[in-house]
């Protein structure tokens, strides 16, 4: 395809656009909204590490995201720390999580991966919910401060958009930095043939852990820059639906494409902000658009599609009893 | 002492005696044929050797270290590397991506030298590169190597999965029925690829249906029945072992021949 020659330059093109969009439209609900999609293209594009590339199932990545937002909060709020400090230390801490949650959950896969990632989610949102003395359960944190730089606010919606602007460009650059690597080939290589990988010497539990690590590093970042942004969180930021939403920015954008994340996590940000007009009818219309995409292209607008690929079926000649690994 | 040094390794599957008592020693430089009828434990033997399945007796050493119940990537690392039987390429990466993937025991970088693209990091990614096109050159899939591993000919897909082994410079390589489903053809090729293996100091051990292959390239044989030893030696002296054509063709069978 013609696209991905001139692939370089239409993503030039987009981040100028991205740059100078803001000083063109002046207007706060548009600057919210390009935001927002801000922090999901952070939360689809980390995902994805894990679930595109390393192909371990996640359904609880709201979890990470709410981590980062509760650490960063918490530590400002009630220990008064600088967001500087607030910020990267949310970003460690999710980091930490998501390794608790790799180790145990390395030998699972498929469904069972699914199921235990979804407890996860669960049981941190709930207690968020439910530990009232540290996060005050339901009511939130209120009156979270921005970021200062030496005594002055920087509280303004243009800083926080050139902020998850440069957050957007470093972790989709680090991204794809780690998927052009060695290490991006031994997560893919997990993905496609856990059995392979191994047999040509991948570690697979290392490298699945890391992949968790690195995502939910990113995500606990933007967590944190959303608990700063919007000033008060609640643990009903950071549930399932939540997580099924991140889940389906990546699903929909084409699982393994950053490009497909960030376009997914756009387009579902967006989508049912710019559906406002037509009221109740909106969910409908945004359920049906992810059905027909899911019917047009099961892999996903920018996934790879493997077309004319040939299921090549060794001759059935030998019935095998001795093991499974010879034959599947 | 061989390369290779299988102790009296016994794997049960419950009631099944899969591997029973299995001694053998391989050694260096030489190219082993590994057969035996249907269901006579070759499979699980590999399977074995590269950690798959942890043995329920015995110990396995490789290069003087003993190997035996490691995982199956640290088995890798020691230069013990092997193919399947139905074939296990990343099929939806290229094949240029398939044989760098063959390298990675001998790389280094991390998670560090992904993102900070130093240079150590640069010059292993340009040798990978270098390597790998040199590697696919010699097996001559050089022009199929933005192809889809998974869109390659049968014939391909064998010798990718071949060449992607011995990207990591094994010093032993298990072949597992690398013939099977060619053509006499492809086959032919094949025999003439593991003779060119061997002059390049890699020990194989090899698992075939094929007898004209086996017969031709390998120096030993070693014939497993039931998870048993039966005969082990040159490759005429098995040709007309009584227990071999037993195995084969039943009781009474070696006199009948006669």
């Amino acid at each position: 395809m013609n696209f991905y020659k001139d692939k370089k330059k239409i993503t030039l093109l987009l981040i100028s656009i991205a740059a100078i969009l803001p000083l063109v439209i002046v207007d706060q609900y548009f600057l919210r909204m390009m935001t927002i999609s801000g922090i999901y293209i952070i939360l689809a594009v980390s995902l994805n590490v894990v679930t595109g590339y390393a192909g371990q199932f996640c359904l609880g990545w709201a979890a990470f995201y709410g981590i980062g937002a509760y650490t960063s909060a918490l530590t400002v709020t009630k220990l008064g720390w600088s967001f500087w400090v607030a910020f990267p230390l949310a970003g460690i801490v999710a980091a930490l999580f998501g390794i608790v949650l790799a180790i145990p959950t390395m030998r699972l896969r498929d469904i069972y991966l699914a199921l235990t990632t979804l407890g996860f989610g669960e049981i941190v949102r709930l207690v968020l919910l439910n530990w009232m003395d540290l996060t005050r359960g339901s009511m939130g944190i209120p009156g979270i401060p921005g970021p200062t730089f030496f005594g002055q606010s920087l509280d303004s919606s243009l800083f926080y958009y050139y902020f998850i602007f440069s957050m957007v460009l470093i972790v989709i650059g680090a991204v794809q930095r780690i998927i052009d690597s060695r290490m991006g080939r031994a997560l893919i290589a997990i993905r496609e043939n856990e059995i392979a990988a191994k047999s040509m010497g991948i570690n697979t539990t290392l490298y699945k852990i890391q992949a968790f690590a690195v995502g939910a590093f990113f995500s606990g970042l933007a967590g944190s820059f959303y608990a700063h942004y919007s000033s008060f969180i609640d643990p009903n930021a950071f549930g399932f639906g939540e997580s099924i939403a991140v889940l389906a920015m990546v699903v929909l954008g084409g699982m393994g494409s950053t490009v497909g994340a960030v376009f997914g996590a756009v387009l579902l940000s967006l989508l049912p902000e710019v559906l406002r007009g037509l009221a109740e009818y909106r969910m409908i219309i945004f359920g049906s658009i992810l059905m027909l995409v899911m019917l047009v292209r099961p892999q996903g607008i920018f996934g790879h599609s493997g077309e004319g690929q040939r299921k090549i079926k060794r001759p059935a000649e030998e019935v095998r009893s001795d093991g499974v690994i010879g034959n599947s | 002492m061989g390369l290779l040094e299988i102790a009296n390794v016994t794997k049960k599957f419950g009631g099944l005696t899969a591997v029973d008592g299995l001694s053998l020693s391989i050694e260096k430089n030489t190219i082993t044929g590994l057969i035996g009828p249907n269901g006579a434990g070759k499979t699980t033997v590999f399977n074995l050797l590269t950690g798959f399945y942890p043995v329920s007796s015995g110990t396995i050493q490789f290069n003087g270290q003993d190997i035996t119940n490691q995982p199956t990537h640290v088995v890798a690392q020691t230069g013990l590397v092997r193919t399947f039987q139905n074939i296990r390429l990343f099929t939806k990466m290229t094949t240029f991506d398939n044989v760098r993937i063959g390298y990675h025991t001998r790389g280094h970088a991390g998670l560090w030298g992904a993102l900070s693209r130093n240079s150590s990091t640069q010059k292993e990614e340009q040798d990978i590169m270098d390597y790998s096109l040199n590697l696919l050159t010699k097996v001559g899939l050089v022009d199929k190597k933005d192809e889809l591993a998974g869109n390659l000919s049968y014939g391909m897909q064998r010798k990718l999965e071949i060449a992607r082994a011995l990207a990591s410079k094994p010093s032993m390589l298990l072949l597992d029925e690398p013939a099977a489903g060619m053509n006499p053809y492809e086959t032919r090729d094949l025999m003439n690829f593991i003779e060119e293996l061997r002059s390049e100091k890699i020990t194989i051990i090899l698992i075939e249906h094929d007898m004209k292959l086996v017969m031709n390239v390998c120096q030993k044989i070693v014939v497993l029945d039931y998870g048993k030893k039966i005969a082990e030696g040159l490759p005429n002296e098995i040709h007309s072992h009584p227990g071999v054509i037993e195995a084969y063709l039943g009781k009474g069978a070696a006199q009948c021949l006669k």
